[in-house]
């Protein structure tokens, strides 16, 4: 019965239930539709690193992350594949990999690189290297000793092409600078120019034989076919191998910046659901007060009638629950039309692409709706919105019927 | 018009709980703006002055094509006429060279590649702010000595400290081989990671040497007495540039030009800022539409007993707009003395956002965060509030003039 003498009660003023209704709708619609947007954010930042030679889960040398040297590589990649063929579930893919950093030289440029012995079919399958190749071809499986794929942006820099020369140089594992000149077979495209000019891919055994390094890898490199499993893997992996030779980190590990980043953002999100929330929250609790105030004869009347406090307060809380919720609801179905409609197209921030860069930022955002947010916003508003109901509520419920007589 | 005034502001306080209420909510949302847009804003100067007088400076001459493409061979030859064209320019406060070549260098295990940097000690430490980041050891003492800083990182990653001997190893000028033993003298830390990783300095006399340069250099950097005068101080200098007769032809480049990201990065902050803050706004006119739409529609009585008496409708949509005014500007006075307080205690303390050091560095900004007040701060987001919440008002107070005094009287 609560629920219908409420419901009417709304409706007594239509045009301050539309106002106030309003206020929550939008309060609503910007929390959804702009942590739609942020997710999708972030969302995008997360998948590009893992592409970008990240994966799921990576396996080094206990100090090659500190200090990543050819010097702290795996010099027994037979035990570390053991361990992971026992441990990894179906469907997950996983690389060997050298990769140091380097000097790459031609007639005329030289800079510093990071240089990158895959394994061309496998790497296809964990990072976005397999599908980036534009011009010319990919790393070939066998016998491709010779062989390099560099970024466009690196190829602009040192005016070279497919077919020319370029020759790398690092430090070897006998401690001694080994060079190596390479022949450019292709050339592939990254979502950031930094990532072109950064890495160059060769052969692994081109680059184990390049540096004397045998079969020792630097590092295991592997995909799931569920992030949400890396945590699991990781302890799995780290019962085998021994921790004193062997560090096995995940994502969250690998790239502590970007997790940090979208812890910060997160918590600013919190932040300004807050925000809005005290922003319409005033106004919440003044229309209900409102609503209130002008019933004071109707309140003195039912509690005459022996309506007991708490059964006024039940009763306001009431309206009040119903407002919000009718907002939140058309709140909600508006957010996730407005995402769903810029989902098709993403925002394309690409007129501000260096500066998106530097914020490694994507440079398309496509909203994504995460449950757990809405979830999330849904509760401030309605845990909140009950709360500032309370002051009117219990201003009705201390209505004496003897105040109500004297009030015109 | 003095006892409308008075009218006005006893109405307010018929209804004191609604009134505060509203007050509240605009004072909100003033506070917020002035403390946010304190923030954004002396964040951004923050960014921009902690990147750009680290190394970048605000104006850099470069031969043609250098920019693109660091060619140890395309060189501004003359620096001397250069600077004389600096020295007669009142928008550039003061200026330095620079020569640079990417070489290999190598402690007793470790070869990395560096870009090695010829620099003026004197004359550096007065455009940038190197001279004073240096954590370990000494800055450069000037002439041709083989001395060299480092930044942090790298000589973490070379295993050297101050007084350790390092091989330098690169391509001099004409294209034969640069080779030498340098000493460390120093180790720095800029905070940009980049710079830290990648960058080792020399004396511009070392590097004239070992690089075969001749007197020439690669860059001439300069800064300005302020932002603003960067622009003007850059045409200048152009076509002062224009007129010398050079081998290679030297163009002027500013700092936006040469961290294009720097100023995007803070415009998609600064708009994505802007987003939020008007969706508050919004929310907050919505919020308090109705306290103005109550004033005027549990009055409906009221005013037709004033219409009655002969008030006119444009004397009281007046007077109903006064009120609003009057609420709208206690609120506005609270929110600015308290977003200003709280900005002002922030701006003597700083804000240390615990664990995110590494991401603010990676924006460019210091470990504090300082927000600064000025009066762009205090008044623009109270304006937009007040533009707003007096649009919201109108509606109601227009209403007011439909009003017919005996079907007024006779409302409920």
């Amino acid at each position: 019965m609560y629920r219908q003498l409420a419901w009417r009660n709304i409706w007594r003023n239509p045009k301050r239930t539309a106002v106030i209704l309003t206020a929550v709708v939008i309060g609503v619609w910007s929390m959804i539709f702009l942590g739609g947007v942020m997710a999708g954010m972030y969302d995008a930042m997360i998948e590009n690193q893992l592409s970008a030679l990240t994966g799921h889960i990576q396996i080094h040398h206990p100090d090659y992350r500190n200090d990543p040297v050819v010097e702290y590589s795996i010099n027994d990649p037979a035990i570390v594949a053991n361990a992971l063929q026992r441990v990894l579930p179906p469907g997950a893919v996983r690389a060997d990999r050298v990769r140091v950093s380097a000097i790459a030289q031609n007639a005329r440029h030289s800079a510093g690189i990071t240089m990158v012995g895959i394994q061309p079919e496998k790497e296809a399958e964990i990072s976005f290297i397999g599908q980036a190749v534009t011009e010319g071809r990919f790393i070939k499986n066998e016998q491709d000793d010779y062989g390099i794929v560099i970024g466009r942006a690196l190829a602009e820099d040192f005016e070279t092409k497919i077919g020319k020369k370029l020759i790398l140089m690092s430090q070897g594992a006998d401690g001694e600078i080994q060079s190596r000149a390479f022949r450019i077979v292709g050339i592939y495209q990254a979502q950031m120019q930094a990532t072109e000019k950064a890495y160059v891919f060769v052969s692994l055994p081109a680059a184990q034989d390049m540096l004397k390094m045998g079969n020792a890898i630097s590092e295991v490199a592997v995909l799931l076919p569920d992030r949400g499993a890396t945590g699991q893997v990781v302890s799995a992996l780290r019962e085998r191998l021994p921790q004193n030779r062997y560090e096995v980190a995940g994502f969250r590990e690998l790239m502590p910046l970007i997790t940090a980043q979208v812890e910060l953002w997160d918590t600013f999100m919190i932040l300004w659901y807050v925000v809005i929330f005290v922003a319409m929250g005033f106004g919440i609790t003044n229309t209900i007060l409102m609503a209130v105030m002008e019933r004071i004869r109707e309140f003195g009347l039912v509690k005459s009638l022996g309506m007991r406090p708490r059964q006024i307060v039940a009763l306001v809380l009431m309206e009040g629950s119903l407002l919000l919720a009718l907002g939140i609801l058309i709140g909600n179905l508006t957010g996730f039309a407005s995402i769903w409609a810029l989902a098709q197209r993403g925002i394309d921030l690409s007129v501000f692409a260096a500066g998106a860069e530097r914020f490694s930022i994507p440079r398309i955002i496509y909203p994504t709706i995460h449950m757990s947010d809405v979830i999330r916003a849904n509760l401030v508003v309605l845990v909140l919105g009950i709360l500032v109901s309370l002051y009117p509520a219990i201003r009705a419920a201390r209505i004496t019927p003897v105040e109500a007589l004297t009030k015109t | 018009m003095g006892i409308d005034l008075k009218i006005a502001w006893r109405n307010i306080w018929r209804n004191r709980r609604r009134s505060i209420l509203t007050i509240l909510a605009i004072a909100f949302a003033c506070l917020l703006l002035v403390f946010m847009l304190s923030f954004q804003l002396g964040s951004y100067a923050d960014m921009i002055r902690f990147s750009l007088r680290i190394h970048t400076g605000h104006l850099q001459i470069k031969a043609d094509g250098y920019q693109k493409d660091k060619d140890i061979r395309k060189v501004v030859s003359d620096p001397g006429a250069v600077a004389e064209i600096l020295q007669a320019q009142p928008g550039v406060a003061d200026y330095t060279f620079r020569a640079n070549a990417f070489s290999l260098l190598s402690s007793h295990d470790r070869t990395y590649g560096v870009m090695v940097s010829g620099i003026d000690p004197q004359r550096e430490a007065r455009v940038t702010t190197i001279k004073h980041v240096i954590r370990q050891g000494a800055y450069l003492s000037g002439g041709d000595n083989n001395e060299a800083i480092i930044g942090n990182l790298l000589a973490e990653n070379l295993k050297v400290g101050a007084g350790d001997e390092m091989v330098l190893l690169g391509q001099a000028r004409d294209g034969s081989v640069a080779a030498s033993m340098l000493t460390v003298t120093g180790i720095f830390s800029s905070g940009q990671t980049d710079m830290d990783r990648s960058v080792a300095l020399i004396t511009l006399d070392t590097f004239d040497r070992l690089y075969f340069m001749r007197g020439a250099v690669h860059e001439v950097v300069a800064v300005c007495p302020a932002l603003g005068d960067v622009k003007p101080a850059q045409a200048a200098v152009q076509k002062a540039l224009d007129g010398l007769k050079t081998r290679r032809h030297l163009r002027v480049w500013n700092w936006q030009e040469l961290i294009p990201g720097l100023l995007q990065g803070i415009k998609i902050d600064f708009f994505s800022g802007i987003i939020f803050y008007m969706i508050m706004v919004i929310v907050v006119a919505f919020s308090i539409l109705n306290t103005f739409l109550m004033a005027v529609f549990e009055r409906t009585r009221e005013f037709g007993v004033l219409l009655a008496l002969g008030v006119t409708h444009g004397r009281l949509t007046r007077l109903l707009l006064l009120e609003s005014s009057f609420l709208c500007a206690v609120g506005m006075v609270a929110g600015i003395t308290g977003g200003a307080l709280i900005t002002l205690y922030f701006q003597q303390n700083g804000i240390h956002i615990s664990g995110a050091s590494e991401i603010l560095k990676s924006y460019g900004l210091p470990e504090v965060l300082r927000p600064r007040l000025s009066w762009v701060t205090i008044i623009s987001g109270p304006a937009v509030v007040f533009a707003v919440t007096f649009l919201t008002a109108l509606y109601p107070a227009l209403r007011a003039r439909k009003l017919k005094p005996a079907a007024a009287m006779h409302a409920a």
